[in-house]
Order: structure tokens, then sequence, then C-alpha cells
């Protein structure tokens, strides 16, 4: 990997042709992910990329430019080139870009990490996998079973013109299974400890072992089956309580994404969209109830989520952005926090060296509240239990969203009656949160590691994190569709 | 490169991919240039076999020390597994036919062209009081495929995209082009087909979601049939019954006007001669005159079926599964214009935002429209509504359409493919929301 002197040589360059403002990064990851499938070892691959980016600010517009190739003069020529791009951009503006002020730092920062998952010998964890595959076959009724497990590390040096000297690394664990079953003319898939990979977490094998994917395989298939034959979900208003995965998404795409200020501000229009929470609305608007106090935490330790500083060189923070349900807060830049004379909420993160950061989510967490999940069911005279996300889809202004879920309980008289399947509802943001009525407390809170929130063009996959424990919501449309 | 892979490795067999991309992107928003980046990226994928036996590692590093490394990590990997009985081994030599995929004005498109071309977006929209969001992106691929049994496989390509999103206080009008060739697109016309959606997208007012006779422009089409092929147009999700295609090859599944396919090497698509494994692609009919025909395949999917590979494969990994990235839905005989004076009360749809399946096994998809959606009325566009939400399967809406366009457009697919599709009009579409704007 490119060190500081030949990182500095090219923002030296860059100054020398005209920049006023420069920053590069040299990152180097590797991957390494094991899945199976009925028995069989699918695939085991690992993949190791580096490379470097340099960002430049030219007569006051930006310019990026990156290369995978790692020798000083790539980085000479590269950092020419991002000056290029960004006179290029300079004919193209309305304003100059002015950034926030950030106090530069010397910095090193290392997230948790028991047991290096690199380490761990690959049989031993393809054994795993297959313990839990077998298992979640038991089930007669399910025709594919797959576990899987993937892990990330990633080491980053950052320097800016300004004197930010900043280190870091991380390392990323995560795993699940997945059972589908087919008959009777259905297909209905049960994941767990969620769908699309499972969970995830700044964390070591140790993740993955407390996971205990092979105690919750059995579970897993049999309710796969039970699907097949469970009544579709009824079309109706009523009571939905979220499960803490299916809260995880909710959070993420109802709050998550519509507090992200370069949406707000537009940056975001032609590709996923705008925001409903307008610069107006900041400390005034009625986002939830007064049960609803949702926080951005970037400090969290094994937040899938945390980080010592983003891409710019800003510490990591902890903001609320919903406070006793008013709208409080963005996740900002230093380019977008300085448009209100404020200073960064340090969310800026790029996907890997060849893309210009973002403003990304952190760790996105509805605080809890002091319910429990069984006071709620046992407080609920008709409803449904909702968990485990399938599907999901919002606006371009983040407020008529309809998400699916794996599997839906029926509530009545206070008790479960029933498992149904296919279940959908559906909302608009702030009639939904409105309508909450009891979050569950501490004890039932998980923080969800998500490793692919899409956003951005070029594309950019960021790992982001949600906490949240059971909520309940009234008056809420579920059951979407002709079935 | 791929010498020293293929000296280096002690598998029974290995296979090296290796791509190198540069890639422009300008991205503009509120009338301005906002990121503005170019990228020169590399990557060598090596799959190493010994039997049956598969590990794959990857490097973005050129550099031959990195490259031996590599080739003994996938041959690592392989030996600590057990035997995969499903693998078929790599596949053999091939011909590929001449396609021609690369423009050298799209290689060389400069960050100037792109400005230049952005900033006449801009001055369009602004001087109509709007204001004008997108991105240009500029990309030259160099691809090879080598393996051990004498497979060679290399192609030169390149891709150009224009879009944009042009939008006022109350209402909001797209446009996009896609080509092999940046001089094939005109930003000029791009620009004025955003500015008229928009300003005829002004304050658009309320509409009860419901049932209604439904005109989808190219981008909606395009969208829908991206998500069937996500759905079920690869063999692995075939195989595994979870595609509305597992069980209904040669039955009838829409329309007898709707015939949709996969060809790699028409020259009105984005030609690429070969998938990821250097198989050439096939001409693979999904859905012909309303029945299901086929799906694709890459090695792995076609051994368990004792066929051939279509030219499909994605991924070194069976676990991706094949996909069709080279999609075309076949035109009509009509036109937008006859399809708008034949409707008695619809909706017109510019195009769909956030589609996600349901139920794929049924085609259920939801989603909702976006920047430019109108209510039809005896037979002519009588206003803007607000954006609807739908959740309707696909195939359900495919087996109402009355009429098809003549004319169709080529659209980008995932990363590196396209897709051609017509306007639609169907008879029933199911709006099951509305939103607030």
């Amino acid at each position: 990997m490119l060190d500081v002197p030949e990182l500095k040589d090219a923002l030296d360059l860059a100054v020398a042709k005209g920049a006023s403002y420069a920053d590069i990064r040299a990152v180097r990851r590797r991957r390494e992910s094991i899945s199976v499938k009925n028995g069989t070892v699918e695939g085991v691959s690992m993949s190791e990329d580096q490379g470097f980016g340099v960002r430049v600010l030219v007569d006051g517009a930006w310019g990026f430019a990156s290369s995978s190739k790692l020798d000083l003069d790539e980085a000479l020529r590269v950092a020419g080139d991002a000056v290029r791009i960004a006179r290029a951009s300079a004919g193209v503006k309305q304003r100059d870009v002015v950034l926030a002020p950030v106090k530069p730092v010397t910095a090193s920062h290392v997230t948790p990490c028991k047991v290096d998952p690199f380490e761990v010998p690959v049989d031993k964890k393809i054994q795993l996998l297959l313990d839990a595959d077998k298992l979640a076959r038991e089930d007669k009724r399910v025709r594919v079973s797959t576990a899987s497990m993937s892990f990330f590390e990633e080491e980053k040096t950052f320097i800016s013109t300004e004197g930010a000297r900043i280190k870091q690394k991380r390392v990323e664990s995560g795993a699940g299974i997945s059972a589908l079953a087919v008959g009777q003319g259905e297909v209905q898939r049960r994941s767990y400890p969620a769908a699309f990979g499972g969970d995830f977490a700044c964390a070591g094998y140790e993740f993955v072992e407390a996971l205990d994917l092979p105690g919750h395989a059995e579970q897993v298939g049999r309710e796969a089956g039970d699907l097949l034959e469970a009544p579709q979900c009824p079309s109706m208003t009523t009571t939905v309580i979220l499960g803490t995965n299916q809260m995880a998404l909710q959070i993420h795409e109802s709050c998550g994404h519509p507090s992200e200020l370069d949406r707000v501000l537009g940056t975001e229009a032609s590709y996923a969209g705008t925001s409903f929470l307008t610069p107006e609305k900041r400390g005034k608007f009625r986002y939830g109830s007064e049960l609803v106090n949702i926080t951005a935490d970037a400090t969290i330790p094994g937040g899938l989520g945390s980080f010592g500083y983003d891409d710019e060189g800003v510490p990591a923070q902890r903001t609320p952005l919903v406070d006793g349900g008013i709208f409080a807060n963005y996740l900002t830049s230093r380019e977008t926090a300085a448009r209100f004379g404020e200073r960064s909420g340090g969310t800026m993160r790029a996907d890997g060296p060849h893309r210009m950061p973002i403003i990304r989510m952190t760790n996105i967490n509805l605080e809890p509240g002091d319910w429990t999940l069984e006071e709620m069911i046992r407080d609920t005279k008709e409803g449904i239990f909702l968990d485990t996300n399938k599907s999901w889809s919002i606006d371009d202004k983040r407020l008529n969203f309809q998400f699916g879920t794996e599997v839906g309980y029926l509530i009545k008289d206070g008790a479960i009656a029933g498992l149904v399947k296919n279940p959908t509802y559906t909302g608009i943001t702030p009639e939904f949160w409105g309508s909450c009525d009891a979050v569950a407390g501490r004890g039932e809170w998980h923080l969800w590691g998500l490793p692919n929130c899409g956003k951005g063009e070029p594309p950019q996959a960021a790992h982001v994190g949600h906490g949240s424990a059971p909520a309940r919501f009234r008056n809420v449309r579920v059951g979407v569709g002709k079935w | 490169m791929a010498d020293i892979v293929l000296n280096k490795s002690r598998a029974d067999q290995v296979e090296v991919a290796i791509e190198t991309a540069d890639t422009y992107l300008t991205r503009f928003a509120n009338s301005e240039i906002h990121q503005n980046t170019g990228e020169h990226t590399t990557e060598v994928v090596v799959r190493s076999v010994f039997g049956q036996r598969v590990g794959v590692a990857s490097t973005t590093s050129f550099d031959r020390e990195a490259v031996e490394a590599t080739v003994k990590r996938a041959e690592d990997i392989a030996k600590l597994q057990p035997e995969n009985p499903g693998f078929p081994g790599l596949p053999g030599p091939a011909e590929y036919e001449a396609v021609d995929g690369y423009s050298e004005e799209t290689a060389t498109c400069s960050p100037e062209r792109r400005a230049a071309a952005v900033g006449e977006i801009c001055r369009l929209a602004v001087k109509e009081g709007l204001v004008a969001s997108g991105s240009f992106s500029t990309a030259a691929h160099e691809t090879m495929v080598v393996n051990s049994r004498g497979l060679l496989a290399e192609v030169l390509f390149t891709r150009a995209n224009l879009l944009t999103v042009v939008m006022s206080g109350t209402g909001s009008g797209y446009a996009e082009r896609f080509s092999v060739c940046v001089d094939d697109i005109d930003p000029r016309q791009v620009a004025e087909e955003a500015v008229e959606g928009c300003l005829a997208d002004a304050d658009p007012g309320d509409i009860e979601p419901g049932e209604y006779e439904a005109i989808f422009e190219e981008y909606a089409v395009a969208d829908m049939i991206q998500m069937l092929s996500y759905m079920g147009f690869g063999a692995l999700a075939f195989q595994e019954g979870r595609s509305f295609m597992s069980g209904n090859i040669g039955q009838k599944i829409t329309g007898t006007n709707i015939t949709i396919w996969d060809d790699g090497l028409d020259p009105a698509g984005v030609p690429l001669p070969f998938d990821t494994e250097g198989v050439p692609k096939q001409k693979v009919v999904l859905i012909e005159e309303g029945m299901a025909r086929g799906v694709v395949y890459d090695s792995y999917t076609a051994a368990r079926e004792g066929k051939q590979s279509t030219g499909h494969a994605v991924s070194p990994l069976p676990s991706a599964g094949p996909s069709a990235v080279n999609l075309f839905m076949a035109g009509g005989d009509s036109s937008i214009e006859e399809m708008i004076a034949s409707t008695k009360r619809g909706i017109y749809v510019k195009r769909l935002h956030y589609t996600n399946p349901v139920h794929p096994a049924k085609s259920l998809l939801t989603g909702m429209t976006r920047d430019g959606t109108f209510l039809v009325e005896n037979g002519r566009i009588v206003r803007p509504v607000k954006n609807l939400r739908f959740t309707e399967s696909i195939l359900g809406a495919l087996s109402s359409a009355e009429l098809i366009s003549r004319e169709t457009k080529l659209l980008p697919l995932y990363s590196l493919g396209g897709i051609r599709a017509p306007a639609v009009k169907v008879s029933k579409f199911t709006f099951t929301g509305v939103t607030e704007y």
C-alpha cells in the first residue's frame, strides 16, 4: 500500500496544479466468503483489492480520480487527473464548495476483534456451515438450504492538505442460514438471524460462533415448511408489532435515508431521490410519537456503522435525529454542514478507494422504551406480529413505503393466534411513526449489521448498523395486493 | 499475466479472468456538477480446480508476486474443500463471433466533453426555471478469460450513459440514453425530453389507487423486464423452483403479443461475445408469443440438466447463478400516441422507482411511479397525478398487454448489460397506494 510520503507527494502536486484543498485515501481490503448449499460447498473465495483515491477542490469545484496501480508515478498522474476533472466541474457550478472546519489530527483507530477470522482454518468454517445446512434440511419440505459466512478487513490511510494523518483498520464478520420450502404451489423462505446473508458486526470469528447457526437451523427449516401450509395474510387495517429485524429495515428506509443532508439538498435527486425532511422542518416537524427517539451513533463498539473517523477525517459522533418524536438533526458532511454554518456530523464514507465519499448512515438506532414484546402482545386485542425482512420499497422522497416479511403471526385477544404467509404492510412515514405507541426495552434491543446499503453513482455499498427493540404501531394497512 | 497464472498453477485445471477498466462519471445536481470522478481499475480472478474442488481468489494488483500469491491462495482454498459433485469442470476452447461493442470516441471521451454536455442540460433547465440533476458516464473495458484447457477469449468494449431528472417545485421529468458510442447520445435531445416532461408534470393532483388501464413508457417496461430477469430468467432460480418459469416451460404465461429474449451478440444492444467463464453467448428465447420457452445457463446449471451452457455465467462461483443481461422485448405495431388515444380512463407512467420482488414465483412486484404520472381520459392526457404505488404480477400485467410500440429504447441493465424495450399499454394494472406528491 502507498504510504504517507508518496501520498503527500500526490497532494503537493495537486496543490501545485491549483487545488485549494485535497485529500487522499489509500485503502487495502480483503474479503473471504464461504457458502454451502444442500450439503455441498458452493463456493469459497478470497479477494484482495488495493488502491487510492484523490479528491481535490479547484476553483470551488470537486474532482476525484483513483487507481489500483500502486506507485508514485501513478499517484502523481492520478492527482493531476483529479485536478483536470475538477477544473471541468468548475465550468458548470452555481456556487463554490465551502468546507466546514475540522481540526486535523494524527490518529489511529482499530475496531474490536477477538479472533481474527482470516486465521481460522477454512475447513473449520466449512464444517460449521455444513452442520447447520444439514439440520435446516431435516424438514422434508425444504428443497434448498443454504448457509454462508463472510469476513471483511479494511486498512485505510487518510491524509489531507490541512494536515490530517489518520490510519484505521476494521474487521467485520457475518453469517446466516436460510431454508427454501417448495410445495402446494407455494415457495417460502425462512432465514436466521436475518435474510440476505444474516447478521454482521465489526468483530472477529467470535461473532459467528455466538450466532449458533446449527442451534437454529432445524427451526428455520420447520418454519419454512410451515409457511407452505399457512393461510395468506389477510388484507386489513390493524395493529402491527414489528420484530427487531424488520424494525432495522423500517428505520433504515424511512429515517436513515431521509436524514441524509446530501439527499435533502438534492444531490441524489437523479438516482435514489430526495427527502421529505426539508430544512424548514428541522426542530419543528413531528416525525413520530413522543416514544420515538432515533439516534445516529458511530461510536458503538462493534457496530457495523462504527468507525474512528469518517473519510473526511471528522471524528465519529452520536447525534439525535428524532428527539421525542420531533425531527432534530441530519446526517452531514463538511460541505453540507457548512451550508448551515455548522460542523460536520462525521458521516462521509466511501466504498473503497475508487469512490468519492458521500453521506452514509452510521448506526441509526431507535432508542429502547420500557415495554416487553410479551407485554405488547398481551396488550393487543387484534393485530399481527411481523418479522424478518423479505422485500422493501419506498418512494423517492421516503414517504410511501411497503415492506414484506418472511413471517406474520396474527394476534387475537392478547395472544398469538396463528401463522400467516406473504405478509406485507404499507404506510406513509410520519403517519406510521406517529402511530407508535410502544417500544420494548434494552433487554430486547439488538444492533443489526447491514453490509449492503446502496447509494450513489457509481454505486456504493455501505456497511451500516441499526439498533432496535420490537415496537408497536396502530392502524397499519397489511396484506397489500391481490394474492 | 495469464502466462504467469498458467505456469504457476499446480491445479488439475486453472482459469484466469483479467479485467481492466477506465471509468469516468460526471454527476450533477442543482444544475451544477457536484461529483466528477475517474477511476482506473484492474482485477485478476483465478479459479483453481482439483478434481471437483474449486477455489477462487482475486487481486487488483498486476505485480507478479501478488498474482502468484493469488494462484496459491485459490489452490489452498480448493484443497481444503470437500468435492462438489455438481461441478462440471472448466469449459473448453471455443470460437467467438466478432461483435462491435467498442467505440474509440467513448474510450477517449474527456471530462471537458462530459462537462459541456452537462452544461447544456443545466442551461436548458435553468432557462425554464427548472433544476437539473443527473449523470454522464463513459467507460472502456478490456476483458480476457484464459484457462488451462486452451480457452482464450478477449474483448474490448465501451459504454456511455447520460440521464437527467429535471425538477420544478412540484413536478419532474426524466430522460436517459445509453449506447456503446458516446456520439449516439445527443445531450440536447435528453434535456428537451426531460424539460418537456417536467413542465407537463406541474402540480400533480389527487388520484385514487385501484385497477386502471395503464400505459408504460420504455423506461418503466425496461424496469419490469429487468425485474423479471432477476426473479426468474436464470437456470438456478428455475431449478430451485423459485422462478415463475419453474414448471411452466411450454405453458402460456403472458399474452401472445409478448416475446422476450436474451442475445449478447445483437448489435442493437450492447454486445459482448462471451460470459465470465469465456463461454460464447447464445441467443436464448425466454418467452415467445406468450409461451415460456427457456432460461439461461452457466456451465454449472447446464451440467445439472445435461445441457450446454448458453454463455450466461456472471461469476466463477456457482452460488450466483446465471443471468440474462442482454435482454430484448419485441416491439409491436403501435405508438404511444395511439395508446393514449385508445384509453378511456387510465394512468400514463413515465418510469418506475424502487421496484422490488414481493413474491418471485408469482412475478409479484411492488414499486412506485416517478418523474411523470398522468391521468388519461377519453383518449387524451388530462392532468398530472401524484405518484402511485403498485403491487402487481408482472406476468399478469403482460397478459393484458393490448398495444406495444414499434419504437424501442436501449437502456442499461445492471452494470454492463443492456435491455431494449418498447412502450406497452395494458388493460388492467393494480395501483395499491398513493404518495403525497
